[in-house]
């Protein structure tokens, strides 16, 4: 990694990376990426995200989904864990509660390829700076 | 296009599922199945206007939806694009109707300030912390500013530690840079010792990386070249994060010398407490790094002028460090626009007990209590009735009904009895015993305690004494004066703040619930069916049959019977076993 030296060192890294972001959403698909987030804090790892985001990974690779999986840290809707957001390109956020393994295939085939939402979705209740 | 249906508990109790039925039935009857499709989702927290449903995509809030709505909702929205402008939300104070909710007020219930980045970036990876902004503050500061206009804003916003005691963040930070010394040091607080209490967790797994730029920022300001976080080593998701995070900042060159290119150099490193809650009051929590018992002193001297190894030391709270980057990046009139006048910004609390909506939520000083446990903490479980809320941990008190729209800041809930503290919440129904509720935290505090100061020490072990007397059914109406009197003693010459507050709980369950004390010492009965001791139990002479099983295995003889005729518990006899109660295959013995 390259050392960040100055203020304008800050300014072209962030610039890069809101394009690389951007080329990852855009470029080798026609459609863009989806973004999938799964929350990996303690509460959620304790229920289980691990083996959520694993399934969700492999089933990605294998029917070659574009879609890109991170962990993130706690969404706050703890009583529900394990949370996975979805964010279609174009589409708002939408947050899917108590996922197992069987929920996050129904996720993948159900909602991202077929727009079609589960039950159990949790409504956005913040606002973020 | 969807229909999104309230499924939270709120909105089901006024037939939620109903109209989940109706809509799909009207669906089916206009041949509307291909276009729409009808969701069950969770609470959408804005239980007072229930039953919800959102139309999606045109973010259409219909609110106090009955079953009987769901045909016009089809006919006129779905089939014809027509909103119902009779259901539409109404704004209260500009009485318009309020088409997109993205525009309703309630979203501002919640304002993410300080967990601005979790549950959105990786926090394993620094780039998406750069890529919102990260480490812009502090280039800000290092670049722009000198240490004394950085503090001054730092002072301007009005930010208050976070910790639990709410002393002003900026006059902290400029009494520690008045202090000459060849090292200084900025220390994070990251012990969280609160049972029940994960906002700090939350903070060091979702966005480490706030706190190693706030710490920099601080140690700019104060003139310290080394930064500590003592985070408890129950912590291992938060440690690793937090050290996969030290170690990519220093990578970039953004913790180490000559950061951005000045003369400023700062690196920090993590110190693991071993689990004591009293390492979370300042001094014990140096004396511990220090490699000594953590057992706190005398202030003054304060750590700002001596701390860590003598030498002039910040120490601040997680959260008060994850607010900081924000009031360079927005500025401190940005900041102190939020919350009441003597609170500024937001606060995360740990919302837990007996809620729908357990979890981390950040709100804005100054909202209601109401609002947290009903709108959105999505009320209490299983449709019991609330009973207390307790907040600020084993320090603070519990907060009764008549508390409820107390608005939340430091000022407000001190003169309420309790106390902001760092912001865990419990929520407690009609089943919880207040008596057993302030045992509880005694006897948490009798463990924790370090023993150096009598009050403390001997002081909380006598009133957890006269706790479990009272909830073993054998107190008197003197040891209710005596624990008042002794709490008030331990609360006026214990050394540390741990047990200056230690009696908090007791004093308010004392004052607001002071019938149920009664009730245990004098009719030595427990309504909330808590104290095993006190428990009653008698035969419902209707549904007995006389099988005499509850009588040949009571170990005191107290059940009387004749075969085949209904029995009977002597009271005075009865030593509360509940042996009766579980061999009972007819369901006849009732518990009170």
């Amino acid at each position: 990694m390259t050392k960040i030296k100055s203020l304008d060192d800050l300014r072209q890294k962030k610039q890069q990376l809101e394009q690389s972001m951007d080329i990852r959403e855009k470029s080798d698909h026609p459609e863009n990426l989806v973004q999938i987030k799964v929350a990996m804090a303690t509460c959620g790892i304790a229920s289980g995200a691990r083996t959520v985001m694993n399934a969700l990974v492999e089933k990605i690779k294998k029917e070659n989904i574009p879609a890109v999986v991170t962990q993130t840290g706690c969404m706050g809707y703890c009583y529900a864990e394990p949370t996975v957001e979805v964010t279609k390109p174009g589409f708002d956020p939408v947050v899917f509660s108590y996922v197992d393994v069987k929920k996050a295939e129904e996720i993948i085939d159900k909602y991202i390829l077929n727009n079609e939402l589960l039950d159990g979705i949790l409504p956005p209740n913040y606002q973020t700076i | 296009m969807q229909l999104l249906v309230c499924g939270g508990t709120g909105c089901r109790a006024s037939a939620s599922a109903t109209i989940v039925e109706k809509l799909n039935e009207s669906l089916k009857a206009h041949q509307l199945t291909e276009e729409a499709q009808v969701v069950i989702t969770g609470c959408f927290g804005f239980c007072e206007k229930g039953p919800i449903v959102k139309v999606i995509p045109d973010n259409t809030f219909y609110t106090q939806v009955k079953p009987e709505d769901a045909e016009e909702i089809v006919a006129e929205h779905i089939l014809k694009g027509r909103k119902v402008s009779r259901l539409l939300y109404e704004d209260p104070e500009k009485k318009e109707h309020v088409e997109d909710s993205k525009h309703m007020g309630f979203y501002q219930k919640q304002m993410r300030i300080a967990l601005r980045n979790c549950g959105v970036i990786d926090p394993e990876n620094i780039d998406e912390y750069i890529a919102r902004d990260g480490y812009s503050a502090l280039a800000q500061v290092v670049t722009d500013l000198t240490p004394e206009q950085a503090i001054d804003l730092v002072k301007q916003s009005g930010l208050r530690g976070r910790g639990g005691a709410g002393f002003p963040t900026g006059l902290k930070w400029e009494i520690t840079s008045r202090f000459t010394s060849d090292q200084k040091y900025v220390v994070c607080n990251a012990d969280e010792g609160d049972p029940g209490a994960f906002m700090d967790r939350s903070i060091l797994e979702g966005d480490p990386n706030s706190i190693i730029e706030a710490m920099t920022i601080c140690g700019y300001c104060i003139g310290a070249t080394k930064g500590l976080v003592y985070i408890r080593a129950e912590y291992p998701l938060a440690i690793k994060r937090l050290q996969i995070a030290i170690n990519q900042a220093r990578e970039y060159g953004l913790l180490g010398e000559n950061i951005f290119g000045s003369k400023f150099s700062f690196d920090m490193e993590l110190r693991y407490g071993a689990g004591a809650f009293v390492c979370g009051e300042e001094t014990a929590l140096i004396a511990s790094m220090e490699g000594k018992r953590g057992e706190p002193r005398v202030k003054p001297p304060f750590p700002a002028e001596s701390g860590y190894m003598n030498k002039p030391t910040n120490v601040n709270n997680v959260e008060t460090f994850a607010n900081v980057p924000v009031i360079f990046l927005k500025g401190p009139e940005w900041y102190s626009a939020i919350g009441t006048e003597k609170s500024k910004g937001t606060k995360v609390f740990a919302l837990a007990g007996k809620i729908n909506n357990v979890g981390l939520i950040e709100v804005p000083m100054g909202i209601t209590l109401r609002e947290i446990i009903y709108e959105i903490g999505g009320g209490i479980k299983n449709g019991k009735k609330f009973k207390a809320v307790q907040t600020g941990g084993p320090s603070g008190g519990c907060l009764t009904e008549a508390h409820l729209d107390t608005p939340i800041d430091f000022d407000s809930l001190l003169a309420a009895g309790s106390m902001m503290g760092s912001g865990g919440m419990i929520v407690m129904d009609e089943d919880d015993c207040m008596v057993s509720i302030a045992k509880f935290y005694l006897e948490f505090i009798v463990e924790e305690s370090c023993g150096k100061c009598t009050p403390c020490r001997i002081g909380n072990k006598r009133m957890l004494e006269i706790l479990e007397k009272i909830t073993l059914g054998k107190g008197n109406m003197e040891d209710l004066d005596h624990l008042r009197n002794l709490a008030y003693v331990i609360k006026d010459t214990s050394l540390c703040g741990l047990g200056q507050s230690s009696p908090n709980p007791v004093l308010s369950t004392l004052e607001n619930f002071y019938d149920e004390y009664v009730a245990h010492v004098k009719d030595k009965r427990c309504f909330a069916k808590k104290c095993k001791a006190l428990a009653r139990y008698t035969i419902n002479p209707d549904v007995c049959t006389g099988c005499t099983i509850c009588a040949r295995n009571c170990p005191v003889e107290a059940i009387t019977g004749e075969k085949r005729e209904p029995h009977f518990i002597n009271q005075e006899i009865c030593i509360h076993c509940g042996v009766c109660y579980q061999k009972c295959k007819f369901n006849a013995i009732n518990v009170e």
